[in-house]
């Protein structure tokens, strides 16, 4: 059982910062309805408070880190120039989708929102999290610092989804692939 | 979101929410900053040629490392002016989820490309 060091980033990217980060959206939307829904008790009101800075700020890191290396490690894999006269794309996944009016649409709509809308999401939770840090307890005075709260975690879920849609579904079309292999279990 | 009924004791001083509606607005700002960077290296060769930051990544480096400061920018400004005060919240946060929804809808290629 094989895998390539570029897949291997690839699944880093996707299955592990940005499907934990939309794990975690989830999660943060259920949490900020029951923080501050009635029939919670003080104590764990307070507990809660701190527990919700410190939710978001790990969310702020997935997003950064999904950004981050799907901007700088994977993405110049996916838009690397083919050298002339080529005739087998597959380790060039921008010119593979591309060359074939199918699956064109993948990269000049699917990537070209992926790209750009995975940026929104740390820039908003980013300030979710400090938001949240900052206020803590007194977030339970301020009804519309907590109602922005829910709809910034809730627009990087939307923001999430859209880019992990369209990268699964850019993988499923022209997968990044190549670089070392690293062989995960001797065959027998 | 139903208000708390729940009192805290120790929650009696309540906080400006200055710091927190600038953090807000300049996350609006930031996402458009982003939309409107993907809008111009599209439209102008010379704007994308600019934002090439970094060549295996392209413009893409330069348009979210530029929206990225300007994100930054606004926020130590916003914070500075607004941290000590009690803000109007409430058209702070429409402006903000605003510039958040027209950032996700101009980033979407078909209607970026109407510009």
């Amino acid at each position: 059982m094989e895998i390539t060091s570029r897949s291997l980033w690839t699944l880093i990217h996707g299955m592990g910062f940005g499907a934990l980060y939309l794990l975690a959206g989830s999660g943060a939307i259920v949490a900020l309805y029951r923080q501050y829904s009635t029939n919670v008790s003080s104590q764990s009101v307070l507990g809660g408070d701190r527990f919700l800075g410190i939710y978001l700020t790990v969310m702020a890191a997935l997003a950064w880190l999904t950004v981050l290396s799907g901007t700088y490690i994977i993405y110049p894999w996916y838009r690397a120039a083919p050298p002339a006269g080529i005739v087998n794309l597959a380790a060039y996944p921008r010119s593979l989708l591309l060359s074939n009016p199918a699956t064109r649409q993948w990269h000049s709509i699917g990537m070209e929102w992926k790209e750009h809308v995975a940026w929104l999401v740390p820039i908003v939770i980013t300030a979710a999290a400090v938001v949240a840090i900052r206020y803590a307890r007194d977030l339970r005075n301020q009804s519309q610092l907590r109602s922005v709260l829910l709809g910034f975690v809730a627009a990087t879920l939307l923001a999430a989804g859209i880019a992990g849609f369209f990268g699964a579904m850019l993988d499923k079309n022209a997968p990044v692939e190549g670089g070392q292999t690293i062989r995960l279990v001797q065959g027998e | 979101m139903s208000e708390p009924t729940n009192t805290v004791s120790e929650s009696s001083v309540v906080v400006p929410n200055g710091s927190g509606a600038a953090a807000i607005l300049s996350a609006g700002i930031g996402s458009l900053a982003i939309a409107f960077f993907a809008i111009a290296a599209d439209q102008f060769a010379f704007v994308k040629n600019l934002l090439v930051f970094y060549k295996p990544t392209g413009a893409l480096s330069g348009e979210t490392t530029v929206a990225i400061l300007l994100w930054l920018a606004a926020w130590v400004i916003l914070d500075w002016r607004w941290h000590k005060k009690t803000v109007s919240l409430g058209r702070i946060n429409v402006i903000a989820l605003g510039l958040l929804g027209l950032s996700l809808l101009l980033t979407f290629p078909p209607i970026g490309d109407l510009f």
